[in-house]
């Protein structure tokens, strides 16, 4: 009797057994054929779902076949065979020898899966044991960005200290921005001159935070002008930017008191092209001939050709913009250029707005974490490589986990 | 008839091209004529992608035509359409849009500042997190170097490398930080730092001037190779 079961429990397993492993019956079946360059299958395949993902992501990973990891290894690559809901194998990936990992990013939330991969020769297919049966996950919250998420908060409650701070009547300190010194004397300029002011965006629409930044400027701006009487003209490349921008002018003259001064003709669109919009700003700057440009926003390849147009007709010229590229362009051919950061600065600068103040002066928090931090960063590092201190290594290691944005 | 298409393509853009070049001599009439050739045509053009792109492309196929088959339905007691590949999270970009087309009635175009309002705060809260992440904590990841080396031997070598590209690394971005920081006046110590951040943004602004001017070369050569080449048949 024991021995009966005993056959039957054995029968039952190798039947299991080569169910489960492809990989063996190959081996068995094609073993004896020597012109086959038979390799061993990869061990240990796993199949995880990813953490902090929508549901659509499962990795794999695996220890690669034996003759992969010999010097004249004579593993070509591996396959990998996807089964969704029991159904028949798919080939979901060809990958190069000494692979050890794979993420499927097509996956459902609904459906079931299991892998196995194939170890590849010149004309041997070495499968691997499926993975046991496995569905995604949704997740919420991801946990891998809770640093990015307390840096976030801080800096955030950093500019809600300083908004109530500045509300209740403190006084907030912020440097001299030489370019902004100057907004009102171009605009003084070109009320004694008698012609008009013309402010470029650049040519992103209202979904870069630069062009965000000149239009908040042009508000301060289009406040002086009014108050002063001035013409302003505003031609856009995109037809939102025009919207806003008429907005904002609209806003200005109304705040100033001089509402019937405004007019929809301030700002117009021309095209979303950008050589085409750089053609025709072009042609209105040497043909309206403005006292002063303001270039504010968004710019690319445009930026010489507007800016040493201004020059060239003799306008006092204020530019500023984010890309770096396109700063010494600035640089080179207008009077005051807002360096990067000093745009989204200015705007507090030239309001003197609690709520602007604030925002900025919680922005200075975060720059002041920033140098602490990187100060404290090197010198770990610094003493780290020079006396190998193993603590020291682990603050910078865990410093650059901190500050991983994985 | 073919052939003489293609010949007038190749006039008509030289005409073009030398009819823009001609603003470099100054404004003028074939200045003015290329210029409103390429704005006319390039919003019409643009006008007519995006309408394509976004209105059918992306809301019509994916909401639009369900909904009016869905309401036809509705209406006529049919089978209601298959809802695959629908998404009607779009109605929400197309109501928007609608709005922005109330500015045409002045009665109720206030009603076109709430699409603003909407791109202005979602602009302002996604590149919030995108700055923190890629301008903050990148940067100051990539700024923790040590500024000494173990290679270090005799004469120039390696070690000297890391050490010296370390430094610059360092010293940049931390004056550069110094110079963004507007909560201190630029006086004493701490206004030299800021200079030396200054330095430091001039150097790169020097070096990437240099980079991009070579690149608009290659742009003008881009174009006198079309004149003296395609169009005049003098570069073979």
């Amino acid at each position: 009797m024991k021995f009966q079961i005993f056959v039957t429990l054995l029968a039952l397993s190798l039947s299991v057994s080569a169910q489960d492993t492809p990989a063996d019956t190959n081996l068995i079946d094609t073993a004896s054929d020597t012109s086959l360059v038979i390799v061993a299958p990869v061990t240990s395949l796993i199949a995880i779902d990813h953490n902090y993902d929508k549901g659509e992501i499962i990795d794999l990973r695996w220890v690669p076949s034996i003759d992969d990891q010999l010097l004249d290894g004579k593993v070509l690559g591996y396959n990998v065979y996807r089964i969704v809901n029991n159904g028949e194998p798919d080939l979901i990936a060809e990958l190069p020898p000494s692979t050890t990992s794979f993420q499927d990013q097509d996956c459902h939330l609904d459906s079931v899966y299991s892998y196995y991969v194939a170890a590849l020769s010149e004309s041997f297919e070495a499968n691997s044991n499926r993975t046991a049966p496995i569905s995604t996950e949704r997740e919420w919250l991801n946990f891998d960005r809770k640093w990015l998420f307390l840096i976030a908060l801080i800096v955030g409650g950093s500019v809600i200290l300083f908004i109530t701070a500045a509300r209740r009547g403190t006084k907030l300190f912020v440097r001299k921005i030489a370019g902004l010194e100057a907004v009102d004397d171009a605009v003084g300029r070109a009320t004694e001159m008698g012609r008009p002011i013309l402010f470029i965006p650049g040519i992103r629409d209202m979904d870069d935070v630069q062009t965000l930044a000149g239009l908040t400027i042009l508000g301060r701006i289009s406040r002086v002008i009014a108050d002063y009487d001035t013409r302003i003209f505003m031609p856009t490349s995109r037809s939102l930017v025009m919207t806003a921008g008429r907005e904002t002018i609209k806003a200005a003259y109304t705040a100033a008191g001089r509402p019937d001064k405004y007019s929809d003709d301030m700002v117009t669109y021309y095209t979303d092209e950008q050589f085409g919009y750089v053609a025709a700003v072009d042609g209105v700057m040497v043909r309206e001939k403005p006292a002063t440009v303001f270039l504010l926003g968004a710019f690319f390849a445009e930026s010489l050709i507007l800016a040493e147009t201004g020059n060239y007709i003799g306008a006092i010229q204020i530019a500023g913009t984010a890309r770096p590229a396109q700063l010494p362009f600035f640089i080179a051919a207008c009077d005051f250029t807002l360096i990067g950061e000093e745009l989204f600065a200015a705007s507090a600068y030239l309001s003197g707005e609690p709520m602007q103040l604030g925002s900025l002066k919680g922005q200075d928090v975060g720059k002041a974490i920033a140098m602490v931090v990187i100060v404290a960063g090197v010198i770990a590092a610094t003493i780290g490589e020079a006396w190998d201190v193993p603590f020291m290594h682990d603050v910078v290691g865990w410093l650059s986990g901190v500050f991983s944005t994985r | 008839m073919e052939a003489a298409f293609e010949h007038f393509r190749l006039w008509l853009a030289a005409f073009l091209t030398l009819g823009i070049f001609s603003f470099l001599y100054k404004d003028n009439p074939w200045y003015k004529l290329s210029e409103a050739i390429f704005v006319g045509i390039s919003a019409g053009y643009w006008f007519v992608v995006l309408f394509w792109d976004n209105f059918f492309g992306k809301f019509w196929v994916g909401a639009g035509d369900y909904t009016m088959q869905w309401l036809a339905s509705v209406f006529t007691g049919g089978e209601s359409p298959s809802a695959e590949g629908v998404d009607l999270m779009l109605w929400i970009g197309a109501i928007l849009g609608f709005l922005m087309l109330l500015r045409l009635i002045p009665k109720i175009g206030w009603l076109s500042r709430w699409p603003l309002a909407f791109i202005v705060g979602a602009t302002a809260g996604l590149w919030l997190i995108n700055y923190i992440a890629s301008n903050v904590m990148v940067q100051v990841q990539a700024t923790m170097v040590p500024l000494f080396s173990t290679v270090f031997g005799a004469g120039f070598d390696a070690g000297s490398g890391v050490i010296i590209g370390g430094l610059v690394i360092f010293l940049g971005t931390f004056s550069g930080l110094v110079y963004f920081f507007f909560s201190k006046a630029h006086t004493g110590a701490f206004g030299t730092t800021a200079r030396v951040g200054v330095f430091f943004l001039m150097i790169t602004f020097g070096a990437s001037f240099g980079y991009t001017v070579m690149s608009r070369m290659s742009l003008l050569i881009g174009r006198i190779d079309y004149l003296l080449g395609d169009w005049l048949g003098m570069i073979k």
